[in-house]
């Protein structure tokens, strides 16, 4: 879909709020990415970024109002283009009576909080983008768990799974609990290139998600899926082997986190001894809880492995003993063993 | 800002000027707070101050009934600054419940994903977050005479950090252009790699459970760990010279700075740091092993140590209603009336509360608040404690105690002596933390960076302990267990910002009653029905003003720095309002969000 491209000394600016029903991990991890790191995205460090000016409540040297002057000023269409990241999970303030569940400043002319859905109202649809950071602002994710008091949903619930920017851009979700760091400003990254013309429409998969970031399973990534294959499974949550089992659900998760590790490479989840609870997805987390107990579909699938992997690790073994011993030619004798043949 | 001048005849002298100022959302903290004072320009102080939060999610309700082995999965998402913390304090809660006691190792390898954690968490809250209320900018724009002695004030340890005068220190910390702001960041992610190493994943951990961890513990895990741990004290060399520099010079710059964000000494801390060699997580033992953290649990009422007792501490914890929008519980059911050694527990005790919610409009007159008034009970009063943001309590707490002594730390009664070794460019070096006249501003954001080597110095030893198990070939982290029909169990740490408890009751195999009580509901929470306000009114109102800008161009720096002394996390508020109960007519709303 065609994008009116700015000229890249255009200012884009990206308005965050964190205001949902959030713990607002996914603004402290996107202090944690390197690649690019935020820094780098504000200070311009990469070729064919436009201007950008982060009104971003974590970092931001301005309080209260004079923070806000920028959110009421895109309102009043202002401020053109920004992108809108929220975070945290909408709660339903028609559950709230008089009252509200979730309140960023105060609404104009009035002592009463503004809601995270008034802010929504306002702004989204003058926004080149949405990007929902982590679960609860995509899904709705913990806080929308079973027996919740607030009715609480995710963006795609809140404004509709068909909804498009007035740009057409689809709402971008990059989910996590909370999101990997560099999976988020990677995303951003590519909506300002997008802004700035340099990339095309941002490819997403039907719940939102780019597909270059979620389109494997946690278990194609991880490095103990070698045990899977040669059916070793773990019963104790300590041991180094397959976690599939004792509650991990990475054979039908999509997530990269494994692969790419957590921050700089180090850390994950199974790869690391973490049972796979499902974050980054729209049914979490009540569909993958229990979590420590095994999820009813590995039951089969772990069975039937394990046949197919008991006898292809006997195999294995026999191999394996053999490329474990040097070849007989390496030795201290008198006499050149390795075939090598002098010219006469 | 919103700016409303007040008319001059309610509660002010002919000579005062009380203009209403507020600022919501307040910026670089975690979560929204709004901050609504009253300031008596002419007597530059504040008059009066409310803080008000916005956000209601229910945790304690969706969790009944769910599965107990399921509770710290779920709790850790309460935060996500310090969810660890609660990640943590929830495993100790289910391992009590459950009877289960972790192989050393696994503890070890907690402490050491706390421990970094703290080095992390302190290091940019302090540095990419309070350091901008410090740096030239800022101090440019609300304190020009400070800003101009900062350029003739020689920096005492320049020779240790490099910075010639105090205004290079704050030009350092200017946000991104500011050179000492940038290594900030970047240590900040060198320290959440440490975290990772332990428990997989920051801020939500994937290799934590009831029973210990799924760390796989290697030679490679420690020694990863090992090296950036080295930089880390490398850095900390640096870090503690530099912001003795900056926070001395303040109290000498502006005399009586000292007042500012000053409150009655009486801070909290339930200890961080199991010692597997103590902790077997019964109740029965729990004043025995609380002993043995190596962050010390303990109350300071005006400088003096009036427990260390983790039962004791137990058994004080209140939750009072103020004028929040909850329901009190005269009919809900009693789950534990007595303690496993006997004595009573409160109905108004965490495991025996209730949460009752019925959201309205924001009243100041009369319901206000998302959140309850925790207080610690001592037998005669309901003590109104705060955590000073976590480190400051923590050093106070441990040093009276002078129980901890591993060499790299030593707590001496009064004061806590930190060891580090010689690192790659810099010889040993020790620092002396020594408990300070007042519980204020400066000494609150002073603490945070001593901590920070505090944390680090404990590594080194929870190291130590490591390798030795380890080499003698203890390697197993995780021990089974099985969940009980009915029981119930307690855990308390420290997250970051201060005291953390975790209360849970299990009837027939799932959560009957849980509740995470962290540090902010402590600092951050209203009159409770005795009238006894809550510390941030305290800290706040009163203070004196010393920025040099009239009520036009306010920007309330004494009171951001005051408020960011408690490093508010208000994911863990809920919500809450503190005032004075007054309420003044205005003639307009002061609470647009314009100036």
């Amino acid at each position: 879909m065609a994008i009116a491209a700015p000229p890249t000394d255009t200012v884009v600016n990206v308005l965050w709020i964190p205001a949902g029903l959030s713990c607002d991990g996914d603004s402290v991890a996107l202090t944690g990415a390197t690649q690019p790191a935020i820094e780098e995205i504000a200070l311009g460090a990469l070729p064919g970024l436009p201007n950008v000016v982060f009104h971003w409540p974590l970092i931001s040297y301005t309080v209260g109002g004079d923070f806000l002057k920028a959110f009421f000023a895109a309102g009043r269409g202002e401020l053109d283009p920004f992108v809108l990241v929220v975070e945290g999970s909408i709660p339903n303030e028609n559950f709230a009576g008089d009252g509200y569940f979730s309140g960023f400043g105060n609404k104009p002319g009035t002592d009463q909080p503004m809601t995270f859905s008034d802010w929504i109202d306002l702004l989204a649809p003058k926004a080149l983008a949405v990007l929902a950071a982590g679960t609860c602002a995509t899904y709705g994710g913990i806080h929308a768990m079973a027996g919740n008091p607030t009715g609480a949903m995710g963006i795609l619930d809140y404004l509709g799974w068909n909804w498009t920017s007035k740009a057409g851009i689809p709402i971008v979700c990059v989910p996590g609990c909370p999101v990997q760091p560099d999976n988020l400003s990677e995303t951003i990254l590519y909506l300002l290139w997008q802004a700035a013309g340099r990339a095309p429409m941002i490819p997403l998969d039907d719940a939102g998600r780019p597909t270059w970031l979620f389109g494997n399973t946690v278990h194609e990534g991880c490095d103990r899926a070698g045990y899977y294959e040669q059916g070793v499974f773990a019963t104790d949550y300590d041991s180094p082997t397959c976690l599939v089992k004792i509650g991990c659900w990475g054979p039908v998760v999509k997530c990269n986190v494994p692969k790419r590790g957590w921050m700089g490479g180090v850390g994950g989840c199974p790869n690391v001894g973490g049972i796979c609870i499902g974050c980054t997805m729209p049914g979490f987390p009540d569909k993958f809880m229990p979590f420590m107990d095994e999820p009813p579909g590995a039951k089969v699938s772990s069975t039937v492995i394990s046949l197919y992997g008991n006898a292809i690790r006997t195999l294995r073994s026999f191999t394996q003993a053999t490329v474990d011993k040097e070849p007989k030619w390496r030795h201290k004798g008198k006499r050149l063993t390795t075939g090598y043949q002098p010219r006469r | 800002m919103a700016i409303q001048d007040l008319p001059t005849t309610q509660q002010t002298t002919p000579q005062s000027r009380l203009v209403e100022m507020s600022w919501d959302p307040i910026t670089r903290i975690v979560g929204s707070l709004g901050i609504y004072t009253k300031i008596d320009f002419n007597a530059k102080k504040v008059a009066e101050c409310h803080s008000t939060s916005s956000i209601f999610r229910g945790y304690s309700i969706f969790m009944k009934g769910k599965d107990p082995r399921d509770a710290h999965f779920i709790t850790s998402r309460i935060c996500g600054i310090c969810g660890d913390n609660h990640m943590v304090c929830s495993n100790y809660t289910q391992n009590m419940a459950f009877g289960v006691r972790p192989p050393a190792l696994g503890e070890w390898v907690v402490n050491l994903g706390e421990a970094a954690e703290y080095m992390f968490d302190h290091n940019i809250y302090q540095e990419n977050l309070v350091g901008v209320d410090f740096c030239e900018q800022m101090v440019r724009e609300t304190n020009p005479g400070v800003w101009e002695r900062a350029k003739q004030t020689t920096a005492p340890n320049a020779g240790i950090h490099g910075y010639a005068t105090i205004a290079d220190i704050m030009t350092s910390l200017n946000p991104f252009s500011g050179d000492f702001y940038r290594q900030a960041l970047q240590i900040s992610r060198y320290t959440r790699e440490m975290f990772c190493l332990m428990e997989g994943r920051h801020v939500h951990p994937s290799t934590l459970y009831p029973g210990g961890t799924g760390t796989v513990a290697t030679n490679q895990l420690f020694t990863d760990y090992y090296s950036r741990l080295m930089r880390y004290i490398e850095y900390m060399k640096v870090c503690v010279p530099l912001h003795d520099d900056l926070f001395n010079f303040m109290l000498e710059a502006l005399p009586g700075y000292e007042h500012v964000g000053e409150r009655r000494i009486l801070l909290g801390c339930w200890g961080a740091f199991q010692d597997p060699e103590h902790c077997d997580f019964k109740y029965e033992n729990m004043t025995h092993w609380g002993r043995k953290m190596f962050v010390t649990p303990g109350v300071v009422v005006d400088g003096k140590l009036v427990t260390n007792d983790l039962v004791e501490i137990n058994l004080g914890i209140r939750i009072l209603l103020g004028s929040s929008y909850y329901e009190d519980w005269p009919n809900e059911e009693t789950f534990v009336s007595k303690d496993p050694l006997g004595n009573s527990v409160d109905r108004r005790h965490p495991w025996n509360m209730h949460t009752l919610p019925t959201p309205k409009k924001r009243d100041f007159t009369q319901q206000y608040s998302w959140v309850m008034s925790p207080r610690w009970f001592d037998g005669k009063d309901h003590l109104a404690l705060d955590t000073g943001g976590g480190a400051i309590a923590r050093l106070w707490s441990t040093a009276l105690s002078g129980l901890v002594d591993i060499g790299y730390i030593k707590a001496t009664g009064n004061s806590v002596i930190i060891n580090l070794p010689k690192s790659a460019l810099r010889g040993p070096a020790t620092f002396e933390w020594k408990t300070p006249q007042y519980s204020n501003t400066i000494e609150r954001h002073r603490a945070r960076t001593y901590f920070q080597a505090y944390a680090a110095a404990a590594a080194l030893h929870f190291l130590d302990k490591a390798f030795d198990e380890m080499h003698a070939g203890r390697t197993r982290t995780w021990e089974p267990f099985t969940v009980p029909q009915d029981g119930f169990g307690c855990g308390f740490t420290e997250a970051v910002r201060g005291v953390l408890s975790h209360h849970m009751v299990i009837r027939d195999g799932k959560i009957a009653n849980y509740h995470p009580w962290p540090p902010t509901p402590w600092n951050a929470n209203p009159r409770d029905v005795y009238g006894t306000p809550g510390p941030y009114e305290d800290a706040v109102q009163n203070t004196p003003i010393f920025e040099e800008n009239g009520p036009e161009n306010f920007k309330g720096i004494d009171i951001m720095r005051s408020v960011r002394s408690f490093d508010p996390c208000l994911p863990c508020g809920v919500h809450m309002y503190v005032g004075g109960g007054k309420t003044i007519e205005t003639v307009h709303s002061p609470l647009a969000p314009f100036g």
